[in-house]
């Protein structure tokens, strides 16, 4: 083999248990994908364009070792911050400017800080002493706030929590000191009454929708009522596959995109939706392993806080799917129809196979 | 080394907790999935499953040939579903802009809408053009929740000649809903308001069906999982001829007044017509405004259906019953003798009570006073019954009371007598009012069609009928259609054959004889037609004025009556017709009734 390639070009080596079982995610969600969409093919064609390009991004970072990958943390960190500020003034999108137009297509820079936190985080934790002290606690609270408050000014409450909590998954693994996490938490809670204040009417009317669905059931309570009857209609197996017909006769809003999981558990059953949170379980645990095996610091850090992050994506779309959480956009991760976050994911596995593949080296 | 052992127990706490999490959340999908899915199961049917009413074909109905005069013609309608309507305001502004919306249409829909069901339609604009339909048909993406649906409009083909007797259907209204049974109209627009198809709507409407349909979250249908079809409504044949109709329509021209004709056999209505008439099918898809306060504010009343309501004094068409009941009472012998010198005294009285022809008619009998209408032979014989028994024996005709026709909102029109006139006015009983009403002035009001149904008795041996419009109804899936019998209300005694006999001939002799008075109706052919006229005052006759004249204001002109029947020897057909503010009633009524009664026999000698 080695004949036929020059010497610099190795062989990628990569975590096979992690891209097999995240082939088999991405395999079975083009085929509920198929059925969301109406057995609209072309939209599947789409998404099949999407995830070949996050893989090619996947293996291309796989390839590139993870000390590198530290270096570029602090350009990739302030271009993030500068996109998000050009939102401010240039954005696009409906009622949100969440959006920025580059001519052949349309790029949301709240995207890039899913990866650019959790690395920045963990480039300015790596050569401090652990477990963090006050003073880099702080820091690290205002590396991740900075993006957060940027993007919940767009308005995008959804994504800026995750990029708070990514960051905040990386001073966990970081060590951070159990009383301290327990004063932010009491501090967190004590400020969610201001929080309402801050929040934009139809934020609120989202929470309060939550709370009871059944008020409005035609108004902004279909989504969530729908996607319960989805959910429990579908009971352990399933209607079978193309035939839920809350998902076909369009009862459920954003089939294809945030409420896929609906589409799911009503054609699939319980079985279907016990089968992918196995699935994604399995892909964090295997997250949390090979940051276990990194040898450095900083790898740990961000192959450990990228794993939860990923998997909060999970937690968050499964309850709000199943009317345990409110109506955020948060889309179900791989499966979701849309274009940013797969290749953002995807690349997150890259930089987690990088880990893998760098694991014997200490730099 | 401490330091990533240190990451290995946080990473290891991290995985416990997100495993401890998935199982919560798994436990709710197990909650949903299992514990509460027949609950969401249901659910999730009932979303997508609506049962929907059918309304029914209304019936058809038709002329005793087989005309058809309501038919139901294929129109589409414009329905919402308000619950599936983002914005109702922008949809309906929307939808102006290719459908034409006018003003009332929209209020209309937004009184209906209350009392809708949820997640039931409504519609908003009926008989919609083709280019309407194909202009919705291009932008129909953009209307969620509203349809273009397809159903069966009421055409009234005959327009304004029927309008009185068919009535017509118009837009269910909550008062409508109070009056049938409310779960077989829910898919119903239009209802019977006035005419047949309101006294026949039971009938014309049929039985309400259901349909099981599946739809997709917009109201779309998308398949018909069950159907239980609806009954059509059963077809009626009226006794109505329109070739009848058509020449009473035509001899009225355009002066107003109203005709009925019937079948003195079987007390079936050959033709009846008021005119001025409206054209019913304006009122069928909801009459704009600017159109109903034309029609209301147009002269003489078109909506006034004067054949059931009109009331009118009956002047001389009165005169053979009340010969009839001088015969039958035997206050007098058909050779009584009465001098006619112009003016008659009562006995004792000084007050003159005319004849209509100057220096009177001298010498007459019954027969010469049928002839000729001779006014004092009628005063005398008022006067010797007296108005008691008057009453009674008029009565027994149906006078001063409803013929009980199939249609509603009839006029009982005034048979006076003493206990009348105490109960009215709570005044007693002049005997100069018993002599007026010998020649059927004074209090006496009758109606078009109470005159056709006493006359109806009088030739035909004493049997009063209930008239009838309906002659027979089909029920679908019937091979024959179910006869229709006009109830016989009042078989009149008859005291001897001869006295009936005698008041005809003076009827014949109206139109036969040298001096009868509508000698100008007469037949060339020797077809033999009886008939009598009247005048009916508009205001009094004072002396010295004439107001059968032209030169008299039209609004002060009498109305002129005529009741006629033939054939003479076997009555087939009996007419009464009212000329409003035409004068004498021999002249312009005579003629209306000749036309019709010419129509009829065209009809009877056409196989």
């Amino acid at each position: 083999m080695k004949r036929f390639f020059p010497g610099w070009i190795k062989w990628p080596q990569l975590d096979y248990p992690l891209l097999l079982s995240l082939l088999l995610l991405i395999g079975f969600g083009l085929l509920v994908l198929y059925s969301a969409s109406g057995q609209d093919i072309s939209m599947v064609y789409r998404q099949g364009t999407r995830l070949a390009v996050g893989l090619v991004a996947m293996l291309v970072l796989s390839q590139v070792p993870p000390h590198i990958l530290r270096l570029w943390t602090p350009y990739l960190y302030a271009l993030g911050l500068v996109l998000l500020l050009a939102t401010w003034f240039f954005g696009v999108g409906r009622s949100t400017s969440r959006w920025l137009d580059l001519g052949p297509f349309r790029f949301q820079p709240s995207e890039i800080m899913k990866l650019a936190v959790p690395m920045m985080v963990a480039w300015y934790l790596h050569p401090r002493r652990l477990p963090p002290d006050l003073l880099s606690t702080l820091t690290s609270f205002a590396i991740l706030l900075a993006p957060a408050l940027l993007i919940a000014r767009q308005p995008d409450l959804g994504t800026a929590l995750l990029v708070a909590v990514s960051g905040c998954f990386t001073l966990f693994l970081a060590g951070l000191q159990w009383r301290l996490m327990l004063g932010a938490a009491g501090l967190a809670a004590a400020a969610t009454p201001a929080l309402w204040y801050l929040m934009h009417e139809y934020q609120r009317n989202r929470v309060r929708t939550f709370l009871d669905p059944e008020s409005d059931p035609l108004g902004s309570g279909w989504n969530i009522i729908q996607s319960k009857i989805a959910v429990g209609s579908g009971g352990v197996i399933g209607k079978g596959w193309l035939n839920g017909t809350q998902s076909n006769l369009e009862f459920i809003p954003e089939r294809h995109t945030d409420f896929i999981l609906a589409v799911l558990s009503e054609e699939f059953g319980l079985l279907g939706v016990v089968f992918v949170f196995a699935l994604y379980l399995f892909i964090a645990g295997r997250g949390l392993y090979i940051a276990s095996m990194a040898r450095s610091t900083h790898a740990r850090l961000l192959a450990g806080s990228l794993s939860l992050t990923f998997f909060v994506y999970v937690l968050v779309n499964g309850g709000m799917v199943s009317g345990m959480l409110p109506v955020v956009g948060v889309p179900l991760p791989l499966i979701s129809y849309g274009g940013t976050s797969i290749v953002t994911l995807l690349a997150g596995f890259g930089i987690l196979m990088s880990i893998y593949a760098h694991r014997n080296f200490i730099r | 080394m401490q330091e990533s052992q240190h990451f290995r127990n946080r990473a290891a706490t991290a995985f416990l907790l997100i495993a401890g999490a998935i199982l919560l959340l798994s436990l709710r999908y197990v909650y949903l999935q299992v514990v509460s899915h027949d609950e969401f199961s249901t659910r999730s049917i009932s979303n997508r499953v609506r049962i929907v009413p059918v309304a029914p074909n209304r019936g058809l109905i038709y002329d005793r040939r087989g005309r058809p005069v309501a038919e139901n013609l294929p129109a589409y309608r414009l329905e919402l579903v308000p619950e599936k309507v983002e914005d109702l305001q922008s949809t309906i502004l929307a939808l102006s802009s290719i459908i034409d919306l006018p003003v009332d249409a929209v209020e209309k829909f937004q009184k209906n809408r209350i009392r809708h069901r949820v997640f039931d339609s409504v519609p908003l604009k009926f008989n919609l053009s083709e280019a309407e339909v194909a202009r919705f048909a291009v932008d129909r993406h953009k209307f969620a929740g509203v349809e273009v649906v397809p159903y069966l409009a009421r055409h009234y083909p005959f327009g304004e000649l029927l309008t009185h007797v068919l009535g017509y259907v118009g837009r269910l209204d909550k008062e409508d809903l109070l009056r049938v049974d409310a779960g077989n109209y829910r898919g119903t627009t239009h209802i019977g308001k006035s005419g047949i198809e309101r006294y026949y709507e039971d009938r014309l409407h049929g039985a309400s069906g259901i349909e099981k349909i599946e739809t997709n979250a917009q109201g779309r249908v998308l398949s018909v999982l069950e159907r239980q079809d609806p009954a059509h409504g059963d077809d009626l044949i009226l006794s109505l001829d329109v070739q009848i109709q058509q020449a009473a329509w035509d001899a009225l021209g355009d002066r107003a007044g109203a005709v009925v004709a019937m079948d003195p056999n079987n007390g079936s209505i050959l033709a009846m017509l008021s005119k001025p008439s409206f054209d019913a099918n304006l009122f069928v898809h909801g009459i704009s405004a600017e159109n109903y306060s034309e029609i209301l504010n147009a002269p003489n009343r078109p909506l006034f259906n004067r054949a059931l309501l009109g009331g009118y004094e009956p002047g001389s068409t009165l005169k053979p019953f009340v010969g009839l009941a001088g015969l039958e009472l035997e206050v007098i012998t058909p050779d009584k003798q009465v001098f006619s010198s112009g003016n008659y005294y009562m006995p004792g009285g000084s007050r003159p009570y005319r004849d209509w022809k100057k220096g009177g008619h001298g010498w007459v009998e019954i027969h010469g006073a049928l002839e000729q209408s001779v006014n004092t032979y009628f005063y005398q014989l008022a006067y010797e019954i007296g108005i008691d028994a008057m009453h009674d024996y008029l009565a027994q005709f149906g006078f001063g009371d409803r013929t009980g026709l199939d249609l509603l909102g009839e006029n009982r029109g005034v048979l006076p007598s003493r206990q009348w006139k105490r109960g009215q006015y709570g005044l007693p009983w002049y005997p100069g009012e018993t002599v007026i009403a010998g020649i059927g002035q004074g209090f006496n009001v009758v109606t078009p069609v109470q005159l056709a149904t006493a006359l109806s008795a009088l030739v035909n041996g004493g049997s009063r009928f209930s008239p009838r419009l309906l002659f027979a109804s089909k029920r679908l899936g019937d091979e024959q259609a179910q006869r229709t019998v006009a109830p016989l209300v009042q078989q009149i005694p008859v005291r001897d054959p001869a006295n009936w006999a005698i008041v005809q001939e003076g009827m014949r002799r109206v139109v036969h004889g040298e001096q009868g008075t509508a000698r100008a109706i007469k037949p060339d052919s020797g077809f033999q037609i009886a008939g009598k006229s009247g005048t009916a005052q508009v205001v009094a006759q004072e002396e010295g004025t004439d107001h059968q004249s032209s030169e008299t204001a039209m609004h002060l002109r009498h109305h002129a009556l005529f009741i006629a029947y033939a054939p003479f020897s076997r009555p087939g057909i009996v007419v009464a017709a009212v000329v409003e503010h035409g004068g004498g009633g021999s002249r312009q009524a005579a003629p209306v009734a000749r036309a019709v009664i010419d129509a009829w026999l065209n009809q009877e000698l056409q196989p």
